[in-house]
């Protein structure tokens, strides 16, 4: 105990849903000046907890110590004002607002009870400026990147409540420089003796960045220790409360060139789009798992709406078995067997109100076409089936998508795809804001789609995951297609210097 | 800088211009102050509540219960001055704080029920009109020597208008709307909620108090609104103004306001009125022309307006998914 009392201090929090336990006598504990990682698996009560601290759930038993004192945060705004001021990944600031109007909602400079304009913005530009921020604080916030919303997002809580900074997944949809740049302005605000609670995926980053980390696992309280005597594989068996199986694919003992594979089933040539991606060939044979890398915006997922049909390319052509085939729309390509996972599990994956059944049958049904429909028993047996063979859980086939958790969501969704058995698979983030557990699984049955003849597209940006899974890399960089990667060349530092463009491709 | 926000704004306002010009042109007269004062006068009432409106669907609602809310004022005001003989101010009161009592319990529903705006409203107006009913089904005439004197009130113009009392209230309501909106928390407040009520929510904005108060304010409006259409029409008559609420929200969308909330502007509104009125203006200068002619106009600028507000927004969206395309 470096000081008689912690910056912030939960003891036996507790909190269900609906009689269902979702915190049980958790503690939590945190210093003035320290970056504090909430880790653990989706469902594991991170996000709970937070909220609790920040008013927006009330918990049913626990004390919460702000400095020595205890309080009770009641609502967003209550917590505000105690100081425990929080930045949200995804709804954060109002896009219909100016960036001053955002940094001062609530709480405007006022003048004759009237907002004083001038005041508010000299005031946005002294406190970006803190931040190394020179903006026009007059433009709507619609016109910044994520990243700088999230830096504004940052100066308006530290602002506002200035002891405790809550942090839920800052860095998911930032690249490289721009958590580079989130970062530096953490530690300078930990300087400023901020204390600061960060919930990420990243174990990366937890070791950059953090000092200390707690781990929760099924609404309990695994452990809290310091981040440096903490080595990694220690940690993830805390998350998991089992040890990780790796999976690694021996590149090694694979043909030395791709032919060697037999003759290529999906052919594009010369495929592209203006303003999208720039042409490119692609063979892809059966059985095989291509993986596409490259930056955030470097044309990877554009990649994927090209072959799926979903943006129309106005070059090329593709060809199947040696068939020139239109694939103009998503239903051609559906028509065509192809699958397709995209990014956005939430808005362009799921029916959310819909059953898992449901959500399982449907690329199914619009390949059928809604003339035929499938009847529920065929339906009530394809979803027990892929339930079983791809764990999902709950195992309930009627309960809304919307209530699994991220990881058998992606699940539902593979499975949406297995049953039209697809002869190409495209998957875009497949492993994307779901848990390791889940992580692990997904990249087993890619393992063995791949396995039983499906050739298989992958994108995504781990690239430890790409050089697990697939046999060959294509890398993208400024929307065109810079390298491919594959037997001996296919490592990670292979990719990076392809993305850098220093032409090391041909090195082993 | 013109914000890309305030496009439709601007552009309500050149329409406007122009076809004031165009109107000038044919019939010289219609530049005239009393034309001016009349158009004012006459669109006095709806004015009044288009503010009100206004802040509703900035908010991302929508008040349906309007129009049936100023029918019940106006019967409300006519049978308590003519019938039992209360003073007109005592009425105007009373008539006030019911409306804004029912707007309140509209919004309180709509923030503690969870039921959508149009759902809460559209009962609103049901309920209004019945009771407007209740109170009286013939068309009670309304004489009294207050009510004289305040229509006998009026600024005259150079060239023979008036600015008359009726018309100088829709001003002081569409200035004192406008400061609240842009410079007032409550105003912020609204914007923030129409632009995204969770993300509002998590920043601490009061969204029930401002529910609340938004709701409250659209019903005192369409309150005063009735009140001013009791003494524009000397009567209360529980079958006027039906459909006034969609009127009241075609000037809201003429002047720019995105019904889904969140961007917008009292001033917008107040051109919205205008071009509404000077249409009908050009309808009677001309003299040939049915006054469907009216809603024909108008629903052809509804239709423009939708379709511009959907280009600017496409057009912004890809704007800065250029620029974040280069910076990467």
């Amino acid at each position: 105990m470096s000081a008689p009392h912690a910056l912030l201090e939960a003891r036996g929090i507790g909190k269900s849903f609906f009689g269902i336990s979702a915190l049980e006598d958790v503690d939590f504990t945190l210093e003035q000046g320290e970056i504090h990682a909430l880790l653990g698996e989706n469902g594991a009560g991170k996000s709970t907890l937070i909220k609790i601290l920040t008013g927006v759930y009330r918990r049913d038993r626990g004390t919460i110590y702000l400095e020595g004192n205890e309080v009770s945060p009641d609502d967003v705004a209550a917590a505000q004002a105690l100081g425990i001021g929080t930045v949200y990944q995804e709804v954060n600031l109002l896009e219909n607002l100016t960036v001053a109007e955002n940094l001062f909602l609530g709480r405007q400079p006022r003048r004759f009870g009237m907002i004083d304009r001038h005041t508010m913005r000299d005031r946005s530009k002294a406190l970006l400026a803190r931040y190394g921020l020179d903006i026009d604080v007059d433009a709507l916030l619609s016109s910044y990147s994520v990243a700088i919303r999230q830096i504004i997002a940052i100066a308006r809580a530290v602002d506002l409540s200035g002891k405790v900074l809550v942090l839920d997944e800052p860095t998911a949809s930032l690249d490289a420089n721009e958590v580079k740049g989130l970062f530096t302005v953490l530690r300078q605000l930990r300087e400023e003796g901020v204390g600061i609670v960060i919930i990420t995926h990243f174990l990366d980053q937890v070791y950059e960045i953090a000092n200390r980390v707690t781990v929760l696992r099924n609404g309990r309280l695994v452990g809290s220790r310091a981040i440096s005597e903490l080595p990694r594989l220690d940690l993830i068996s805390m998350m998991l409360g089992r040890e990780l199986q790796h999976i690694t694919r021996d590149h090694q003992a694979e043909p030395e060139t791709i032919d060697d594979r037999g003759a290529p089933s999906i052919q594009f040539q010369n495929y592209g789009k203006k303003g999208s991606v720039a042409p490119f060939d692609l063979d892809i044979r059966p059985g095989e798992v291509v993986g596409i890398a490259g930056l955030l915006g470097s044309g990877r997922s554009e990649t994927a709406f090209l072959l799926f049909g979903i943006d129309r390319a106005d070059s090329g052509t593709a060809t199947i078995d040696g068939e020139q085939v239109n694939i103009t729309s998503p239903e051609a390509a559906i028509v065509n067997r192809f699958g397709f996972c995209p990014e956005e599990r939430k808005t362009d994956g799921i029916v959310g109100d819909l059953s898992v059944a449901d959500n399982i049958v449907l690329a199914l049904q619009a390949r059928r076409g809604w003339m035929r429909p499938i009847s529920s028993s065929a339906k009530r047996e394809l979803a027990d089936s892929f339930i079983k063979s791809l764990d999902i859980r709950p195992a309930d086939r009627e309960r809304p998508i919307k209530f699994l958790s991220g990881g058998n969501q992606q699940k539902a969704i593979l499975a949406r795809w297995l049953v039209t058995e697809p002869r190409l698979l495209i998957l875009d983030e497949p492993t994307r804001g779901i848990d390791i557990g889940a992580h692990a699984e997904i990249l087993k049955m890619i393992e063995r789609l791949c396995s039983e003849g499906m050739s298989l597209i992958v994108i995504s940006s781990e690239l430890e995951e790409l050089t697990a899974v697939a046999h060959r890399v294509i890398v993208l960089s400024d929307r065109r297609h810079v390298a491919e990667l594959s037997g001996r060349q296919l490592t990670t530092d292979g990719i990076i210097r392809a993305i850098a463009g220093t032409g090391e491709t041909e090195a082993a | 800088m013109i914000h890309a926000r305030n496009l439709p704004f601007v552009t309500t306002l050149a329409i406007f211009i122009i076809a004031y010009g165009l109107c000038v042109l044919q019939f010289p007269n219609m530049l005239s102050t009393r034309v001016i004062g009349n158009l004012l006068t006459d669109n006095a009432f709806l004015g009044i509540a288009a503010v009100g409106m206004t802040f509703v669907i900035l908010s991302g609602g929508i008040d349906l219960s309007v129009g049936s809310v100023i029918a019940f004022t106006s019967v409300f005001v006519a049978v308590m001055v003519g019938s039992f003989g209360v003073h007109p101010l005592t009425a105007f009161l009373a008539a006030l704080v019911i409306s804004t009592l029912f707007g309140c319990l509209m919004g309180a529903m709509i923030r503690y029920l969870m039921i959508p705006p149009f759902v809460v409203t559209l009962a609103g107006m049901f309920l209004a009109r019945g009771a407007a009913y209740l109170v009286s089904t013939q068309s009670v005439p309304i004489t009294h020597e207050f009510i004289d004197t305040m229509l006998g009130f009026y600024i005259r113009f150079p060239g023979g208008g008036r600015l008359t009392l009726l018309a100088m209230v829709m001003l002081i309501v569409f200035a004192v709307g406008i400061v609240v909106a842009s410079r007032t928390r409550f105003g912020a407040n609204v914007y923030a909620i129409g632009g995204n009520l969770q993300s509002a929510e998590l920043m601490g904005v009061p969204v029930g108090a401002t529910t609340i108060r938004i709701y409250a304010l659209s019903g005192f409006l369409s309150g005063l609104a009735g009140i001013v259409y009791t003494l524009y029409t000397s009567s209360g008559y529980s079958l006027a103004t039906v459909g006034v609420e969609l009127d009241a929200i075609a000037a809201v969308v003429i002047g720019g306001t995105l019904l889904t909330g969140g961007v917008g502007l009292v001033a917008g509104t107040f051109i919205g009125i205008l071009l509404q009125g000077l249409i009908q203006t050009y309808i009677v200068f001309d003299g040939t022309l049915s006054s469907w002619w009216t809603k024909i106009v108008i629903g052809i600028l509804l239709f423009v307006f939708i379709v511009l507000q959907r280009t600017i927004i496409w057009y912004s969206d890809r704007r800065l998914a250029e620029r974040q395309l280069k910076e990467v």
